[in-house]
């Protein structure tokens, strides 16, 4: 790939400006914790290491050796990619942080956040339909046109590039499994139906860009790089599945007590 | 006994295709596992693919992990009702599994061009067992099916 121009002093910069915000998440995640703890009942313990674990998933991405490989290593780009818009936002989904957020907050001001999230246009950033379309469909954008080539050469670009990936990942995420409380709930036909077709838009994908390499990138780097997103989504698509159909069989316990209940009855 | 037998014709449907979707995502399972990596006979990518055999592929994918895990959730849901019914189950394995290998054999592998079963190999005797497996798996799972109805 070509050397990019840019010197290291401004590519320093960037990362430490992307990782600043990870950081941040995670002292204010333990902050709320000893705040909230003082009041509440102890916040579970396994969702502060799954917080921490999603962090760092996230900041290995944006800062370090990674981040670093991957303007010259089309391999590393995709580990990277895996890293912050797929692993970290579910790691850090599962920390369920606007649950914490609320019961941290002042009665006050949690209920305004409440009535915020329960709006219409935060209802539109809940929807999976929109939350694949930003996701994958952005996928798509950046690495079948210019944009790919154009965000090595543009630091802003980057630094845009990355935020999204993680947002969009993370509001995908969010959108399809029901961690933290969810105003307008959708069934789970919906988001099976959904979340499988933004899997499969995924893998189509990756087999692309085995075949079809991003401008700049070699055919050698595209295929390892597209069977890295391949199967690499897939191990952790299939954990965001089972969480999925944990929460569908969770949800059915209740009717099947009620149906037995029933049957005992004849 | 009778209440089980009852709960198994309640969820008769349920245990159908409890079976049809594990069956898919097991012949999709075997397929990738030793066809692909195993025996290294099928290729991830070939160059005569076409688009739409890119798109069918990538359904398919998604769709045979998901039955897998869904497929489980179903069956443990069968067994907390005590509905579960073993001879209806397998015959949806049975039905979903052939119907799957008949798509893969005829219409990714040979329509859609997606990827051949071998390579630098007389292909018709691996096609012809390919799908006369598919068929013979569709044939006892029907049948299966077709008992268990009451």
């Amino acid at each position: 790939m070509h050397t990019h121009n840019h010197s290291n002093e401004i590519s320093d910069l960037v990362q430490i400006l992307l990782v600043s915000p990870f950081v941040l998440g995670l002292i204010g995640y333990l902050l709320s914790v000893s705040i909230s703890n003082r009041k509440k009942k102890q916040w579970p313990f396994y969702r502060v290491v799954l917080w921490i674990i999603g962090v760092v998933c996230a900041s290995l991405s944006v800062i370090g050796p990674i981040a670093d490989r991957s303007h010259e290593d089309f391999s590393a780009h995709m580990v990277g990619h895996l890293l912050l818009g797929m692993l970290a936002p579910l790691f850090m989904a599962l920390g369920a942080p606007m649950t914490l957020l609320l019961r941290t907050l002042p009665v006050q001001s949690a209920r305004r956040l409440s009535y915020i999230l329960r709006s219409g246009p935060i209802n539109i950033l809940h929807n999976p339909i929109f939350t694949s379309i930003i996701n994958v469909g952005a996928l798509w954008l950046l690495y079948t046109t210019e944009l790919f080539p154009m965000m090595h050469e543009n630091v802003v670009l980057y630094a845009f590039i990355h935020i999204h990936i993680f947002l969009a990942g993370y509001l995908f995420t969010i959108s399809i499994i029901y961690i933290d409380p969810t105003p307008q709930r959708k069934s789970f036909i919906y988001r099976s139906v959904v979340l499988l077709i933004a899997l499969a838009a995924h893998s189509i994908l990756s087999k692309y860009l085995y075949a079809h390499p991003p401008d700049g990138i070699s055919s050698v780097q595209a295929e390892l790089g597209g069977m890295i997103m391949y199967y690499g989504g897939d191990a952790i698509e299939v954990g965001l599945v089972c969480i999925l159909c944990y929460q569908w069989y969770r949800s059915t316990r209740s009717k099947v007590k009620s149906a037995n209940l029933q049957l005992q009855k004849n | 006994m009778t209440d089980k037998r009852n709960n198994q014709l309640i969820y008769a449907k349920q245990n159908m295709w409890t079976g049809i979707l594990f069956g898919f995502g097991l012949i999709a399972f075997i397929d990738e596992v030793v066809f692909h990596q195993l025996l290294h006979w099928h290729h991830f990518y070939d160059k005569s693919t076409k688009d739409i055999g890119l798109v069918s592929d990538g359904l398919f994918h998604a769709f045979s992990f998901f039955a897998t895990i869904g497929s489980s959730f179903l069956l443990a849901d069968l067994h907390r009702r005590h509905a579960f019914w073993l001879k209806r189950w397998i015959g949806g394995i049975l039905l979903g599994a052939g119907v799957f290998q008949l798509y893969d054999g005829i219409i990714q592998h040979k329509l859609m061009g997606l990827h051949q079963i071998r390579y630098n190999v007389n292909i018709v005797p691996y096609d012809l067992i390919w799908n006369i497996s598919a068929v013979i798996m569709i044939v006892i799972g029907l049948v299966l099916l077709n008992r268990t109805r009451r």
